[in-house]
């Protein structure tokens, strides 16, 4: 039996002439925390429809524990937690009633079942607020009451999508602090979509998915050493210009992304004293840096993450 | 790793139960709901019963009935209406917010889900339906034991049906805005056209035909005469009571068969 939790392979589905997926292949391993980072309309959100059952793909396989989502749901559902970007909690019922309905969908009933609730409280640290109205909580403590759900019936996976959105700076760390305990203390691998570069950054393992292909898979770090050596920045209000200087008299590669010109270099910090003088009026900040999960996005696509969110 | 993994679904009557609770938990915590559905249709009754009173000469029952007392069981049965098709219409808000989609990923039979929340408003409207049901002895219907027993039990037949009805309209709705329609073009003639307002006998031949068509003319028919069976004289009834009973009885399996078929269907492309 294999040890992976997701597995997906050539997995291709499209809307009308728009194609979603592209043969797009995924591994994810037990205990393990995994992002499918992209910018938004990369295709994350429709994977994550397909691992949840809630979509057919047009072909290529996914097996969630070693089942088929399309051939057997029922099977995958029961080793699945699921947690929506959208809230998925009843507001006019508590934090508690939630708990209690969903585990009686997953046959969970009785002493066992209030157990299970008693614990999911106490780890989530939503026990105080048990018995209020969801509607009366804060968008961080309703999005830990969802997770609460998610585990409550003790899935072998569990699927997050777009966990952080809506939540603030402090209400994001402390959803990571929920997600660290849930790794610490249940036998279950994680999958999040997520278009932020920090959240991916802290996983086991990344895919980034661009325009429904992937075009970056493995550890952050292995990710990140795909870049040359370092990355420097120059800001400046005229990119192009800069770039041509600096292929014409320093003779490396730069690429212009928005009003930054990127050079991927593995003697990053002993260039800059040369690019300052070489660039000295139109610069308006240098910076030297390892590379990012952006950087890798760029190396592989040629575009900016960010300015594909902001269309 | 998958042999430790049980594998069957989880039990439908625990589904059905709990989202049967869920509905009356609802319920309960949003008061005006339970306000809203008991007014309309008493307020309704005054002022219909009131206005009508003087005009109303019902050539096919006694003279003793008054059109107060002839619209009563109609108001009831619109109370139940109220309440059924508001319930189950709320599956639009639970798929809206969010609720639904979190169902939708559990192991347990889209039927069981659907089901739950039918028996939910069916509840809800019987529990309605038997509040107006005690203003029955004032308007000086003879209620015994066995009259509320039969009103009751046609009463459930009704609301079993409209229940169903309300989620098969529901369940493939993608906002309330278009409900709104539905319930002025189709469920509001409905009730107009079932007796409770004007007697069968008196219509015109042309809504005669509609009125037998409708199968709602059935379930007031069955009610009314529940709800006289123990007095000596009765509202004429639109059909023999055998033919009510099983066309209220089909009607309301044919809803539900239908809602549950519906809803475990294979979900649509993205949704």
């Amino acid at each position: 039996m294999s040890e992976l939790a997701i597995e997906v392979s050539d997995l291709t589905k499209s809307f009308n002439d728009r194609r979603a997926l592209d043969r797009v292949a995924l591994q994810v391993e037990s205990k393990h925390i995994a992002a499918l980072l992209g910018p938004n309309g990369g295709g994350k959100t429709t994977l994550f429809r397909i691992l949840a059952t809630l979509l057919q793909p047009d072909s290529g396989s996914a097996r969630i524990c070693g089942f088929d989502p399309v051939t057997a749901p029922d099977r995958v559902r029961r080793v699945l937690g699921v947690v929506f970007q959208s809230p998925s909690l009843d507001k006019k019922l508590t934090a508690a009633e939630n708990l209690r309905h969903h585990g009686h969908l997953f046959g969970m009933r009785g002493r066992s079942l209030e157990r299970r609730i008693g614990v999911m409280l106490e780890r989530f640290d939503i026990d105080d607020r048990a018995n209020d109205q969801v509607e009366t909580l804060s968008g961080g403590l309703a999005r830990r009451v969802e997770i609460a759900k998610g585990m409550l019936p003790g899935p072998k996976v569990l699927l997050l999508d777009e966990p952080s959105t809506g939540l603030d700076p402090v209400a994001r760390l402390d959803l990571w602090h929920q997600l660290d305990e849930v790794r610490s203390t249940e036998d279950v691998a994680v999958l999040m979509t997520t278009h932020i570069l920090d959240e991916a950054e802290r996983c086991d393992r990344v895919t980034i998915l661009d325009a429904g292909c992937v075009v970056a898979a493995g550890t952050p770090a292995s990710l990140k050493g795909q870049v040359g050596g370092e990355v420097i920045r120059i800001d400046s209000d005229q990119p192009q210009a800069i770039m041509e200087r600096i292929s014409q008299e320093m003779n490396l590669t730069a690429d212009v992304v928005g009003r930054t010109v990127r050079i991927e270099s593995p003697e990053g910090a002993g260039l800059i004293p040369k690019l300052a003088e070489v660039l000295s009026d139109h610069v308006q900040t240098i910076t030297l840096g390892h590379p990012t999960l952006e950087d890798v996005f760029i190396h592989q696509t040629g575009r900016s993450f960010n300015r594909e969110r902001e269309e | 790793m998958s042999g430790a993994v049980a594998v069957q679904r989880a039990p439908v009557s625990l589904a059905v139960y709990s989202m049967w609770r869920r509905e009356l938990t609802r319920f309960w915590r949003q008061k005006s709901r339970l306000f809203g559905a008991v007014a309309t249709p008493l307020l309704f009754w005054l002022v219909l019963g009131a206005g009508f009173g003087g005009s109303f000469s019902h050539s096919a029952s006694d003279s003793d009935t008054n059109y107060l007392e002839y619209f009563f069981p109609g108001t009831v049965v619109l109370a139940v209406l109220f309440t059924a098709i508001y319930s189950t219409i709320s599956v639009i808000e639970d798929r809206q917010e969010g609720f639904l989609q979190g169902v939708m990923v559990a192991p347990v039979s889209r039927g069981g889900i659907v089901a739950g929340k039918m028996l939910g408003a069916t509840t809800l409207a019987m529990a309605q339906g038997l509040l107006m049901m005690l203003i029955a002895p004032l308007i000086g219907i003879p209620c015994t034991a066995m009259s509320f027993f039969y009103a009751l039990l046609a009463l459930f037949g009704v609301a079993f049906g409209l229940s169903g009805l309300g989620l098969m309209i529901a369940w493939s709705m993608e906002s309330t805005s278009g409900f709104h329609a539905i319930m002025n073009l189709l469920l509001m003639p409905m009730w107009l056209l079932s007796g409770a307002v004007f007697p069968l006998s008196d219509a015109h031949s042309l809504i005669k035909v509609l009125m037998y068509a409708n199968p709602l003319t059935y379930g007031v028919s069955a009610f009314r005469s529940g709800l006289y069976h123990s007095a000596k004289s009765a509202p004429a009834q639109a059909a023999p009571l055998t033919a009510c009973i099983l066309v209220t009885a089909a009607f309301a399996i044919l809803m539900v068969m239908g809602s549950i078929r519906l809803a475990n269907r294979p979900s649509r492309n993205g949704r």
